[in-house]
């Protein structure tokens, strides 16, 4: 709350209630009065892993499954060598990923990306089966940076960490979070695109040209 | 931007005449319509969403004033600041303020339709400081100097040549010789030089799609990732809104993310969809120093209690402009000022005055395709009718048009001497037009007869044909 009263809040504030023909605030409103539409397909548990895995691949990102914490830097490594591109990558600080960072052929750096960094492996919290988005949070273990800057963006997700819908995933964060919101959330599907020329779709605007999702079992 | 609304017929009897527009325009409509309409398609509780979103912005409305305060109080919770502009200027100048105070040179900026409606690069520009939209579509229209010709592909009516030529004059320091003929290439070219931007900018600023009041977060949407790497690298993130973007919790804003990708592009969801909360924590390794939101009012509360409150559940898809069929056939440029198409035929008069907005209301053939998809069901044909009668009773449209109505009106109004009369011209012109079926020219009916004929009568009245019981032909 500002300390000292901001005459330019009441002008508008007072400009809305003349609108709402009003002179003063009204009670608080109930809300909300039923419980949120969720779509059929959306719903339900059944198959998580397979409905988020057709909807990140069809929002044009690649899904990998990856057998446990130990396999994530073999297979990190694997899909940079198959890829042709150097082994060198910005690394988010998540204990999580401690393994993936000492693997022998990676070159590692913890931390968020600048604007040099081609690749970059982070952790995401949760993913959404309904639009197979990725659910990152800011965090000192898990900057924003390496979202958005790198080329080729590498994302661990714990396969339990699938959820249905975007409610479910509001929910886990009411829970979690109950002391204070993520100063950052983004929800990613796919990499970025535009169609601003001519309308043809192209991958790689301004953020990532690839984004690559290596779902971990837990063991 | 000086707006050229009030001369809509003659900017649009010169888009007529751009082969270039004519042909993206084309484009377009195959592009969007085909897109939405399978997204649509594959989503069987669409029409059940759009009720609830309805339900869902009509109560945030009546209560904009709760939302507004429990917004602002937790975005200064997390240790923002809220602007609170009442119009243009205000916003302006509160924008200028927090860039001088940052000594800012560079200010880059993610797509913004409010940031259009106050001119906010023009200020900046004649302050000193070089703004830079980073959103590609956006960015070539700055480097052409030009305004939006749509509110979500603001380039769409430049081709790739256009764009090519835009490059070339504007990246004088790279190779003249260098290819520039694919969408590809032009994409790379812009991704390396608005890098340079991204990373040397002072303030960024976002506009936002939706503004949280269960957490106090600003929500931008966006395909290219551009919003995000403005909001992320300067040293101060400013979010520019106008009053309605406010829902209540982050359930609302998933029902409003459901309709938004579908009804624009045709897609599930669109790749970036960012929440933002305040600045950098101490602990973080990244994020702007200071955050600041600005609240525009400019009209909106006073279109709450005017009659066009539910044109405020705009979500600015672009769903009706892609259906419109004049839109379609001029483009956006022709409605002369930031808002085009059937939502900017409604809003425009509304936040610059009909006077200065007259003709637009009377751009539509209210042929109803714009209600029919506006996944926030706005009744745009019944607000552009409303439109129409303040217009008619300021004397804002042409003389001959008002005295026409008028006649008709009076004899409207007298069914004993209309009958006879209507009965004495069908059966008249119905004799003249036998032999071609239509008239190519008739007194009177210039305007009609000048692009296409006027079908001859049959012979009678609809009201005496009804009379007779022939209800079909
Ligand atoms: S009026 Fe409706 S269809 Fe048009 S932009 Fe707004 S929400 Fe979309």
């Amino acid at each position: 709350m500002t300390a000292k009263p901001d005459p330019q809040r009441q002008n508008v504030l007072a400009a809305v209630r003349r609108g709402l023909a009003r002179t003063g605030p009204a009670a608080a409103p109930v809300w909300p009065v039923e419980p949120p539409l969720i779509p059929a397909a959306a719903r339900g548990d059944g198959d998580l892993i397979a409905r988020f895995t057709a909807a990140a691949e069809a929002a044009a990102a690649s899904v990998e499954r990856v057998a446990g914490p130990d396999a994530l830097g073999p297979a990190v490594a694997a899909w940079l060598t198959a890829r042709n591109l150097p082994g060198e990558l910005a690394v988010a600080p998540d204990p999580a990923l401690d393994p993936a960072a000492a693997h022998g052929l990676l070159t590692v750096r913890r931390g968020t990306a600048g604007p040099g960094d081609l690749i970059a492996l982070t952790r995401a919290r949760l993913g959404i089966a309904e639009t197979g988005s990725l659910l990152l949070t800011s965090s000192p273990e898990t900057p924003t940076g390496l979202n958005f800057l790198p080329d080729f963006h590498l994302v661990a997700l714990d396969a339990s960490a699938v959820v249905a819908t975007l409610e479910d995933a509001w929910a886990r964060l009411r829970q979690d979070h109950a002391g204070g919101w993520p100063r950052t959330v983004n929800l990613v599907a796919g990499p970025s695109r535009t169609g601003d020329i001519e309308q043809t779709i192209q991958l790689g605007a301004h953020g990532p040209r690839h984004l690559h999702i290596l779902l971990v079992e837990s063991r | 931007m000086i707006p050229r609304s009030a001369t809509f017929r003659a900017n649009s009897r010169a888009a007529l005449d751009n082969p270039e527009l004519v042909r993206a325009l084309g484009t377009m409509k195959t592009g969007f319509r085909q897109k939405r309409a399978a997204a649509v398609d594959a989503l069987p509780e669409f029409d059940a969403l759009r009720d609830r979103a309805v339900a869902m912005k009509n109560h945030t409305l009546d209560h904009l004033d709760h939302y507004l305060e429990s917004f602002a109080d937790k975005v200064e919770a997390a240790g923002g600041t809220v602007h609170w502009a009442t119009d243009a200027e205000a916003a302006r100048q509160q924008v200028l303020e927090i860039c001088r105070a940052h000594g800012a040179h560079t200010v880059t900026k993610g797509k913004s339709m409010i940031a259009e409606e106050v001119g906010l690069n023009e200020a900046l520009e004649d302050a000193g400081m070089r703004p830079v939209e980073t959103d590609l579509g956006e960015y070539i229209i700055q480097l052409r100097r030009e305004p939006p010709s749509h509110i979500i592909a603001p380039a769409i009516h430049v081709s790739k040549a256009q764009v090519a030529d835009a490059f070339r004059a504007a990246h004088g320091d790279l190779d003249p010789a260098r290819e520039l003929d694919t969408p590809r290439a032009l994409l790379d070219e812009a991704r390396a030089v608005l890098r340079h931007d991204f990373t040397a900018a002072d303030v960024g600023i976002t506009g936002a799609n939706l503004l949280i009041a269960e957490t106090g977060a600003t929500v931008i949407v966006t395909n290219e990732g551009n919003g995000d790497l403005t909001q992320l690298l300067p040293r101060v993130h400013i979010v520019l809104a106008s009053l309605e973007k406010v829902v209540p919790t982050l359930d609302d804003a998933s029902l409003i993310l459901r309709l938004l990708a579908r009804s624009a592009t045709g897609q599930t969801a669109s790749s970036y969809t960012s929440f933002s909360l305040g600045p950098r924590r101490p602990e973080d390794a990244d994020g702007p120093q200071a955050f600041h939101v600005i609240l525009l009012d400019n009209g909106r509360s006073e279109m709450l209690g005017n009659g066009f409150r539910e044109m405020l559940r705009c979500i600015r898809c672009a769903a009706c402009m892609n259906h419109c069929p004049v839109y379609g056939a001029v483009g956006g440029h022709a409605y002369g000022w930031v808002y085009p198409g059937p939502m900017g035929s409604v809003l425009t008069p509304a936040l610059i005055g009909i006077d200065k907005a007259a003709p637009l209301p009377e751009a539509s053939t209210l042929c109803g395709r714009c209600e029919a998809v506006c996944p926030m069901r706005i009744p745009l044909p019944g607000l552009l009718r409303q439109w129409r009668a303040r217009a008619h009773d300021q004397r804002l449209s042409p003389p001959a048009m008002r005295r026409g109505l008028a006649a008709w009106g009076w004899l409207a109004a007298r069914p004993r001497l209309y009958h006879p009369l209507n009965r004495l011209a069908a059966v008249a012109l119905g004799r003249l037009g036998r032999r071609r079926g239509g008239f190519a020219r008739l007194p009177l009916a210039g305007g009609w007869t000048k692009s296409r004929d006027l079908p001859a009568p049959e012979g009678d009245t609809f009201q005496a044909r009804y009379r007779r019981g022939a209800r079909r032909p």
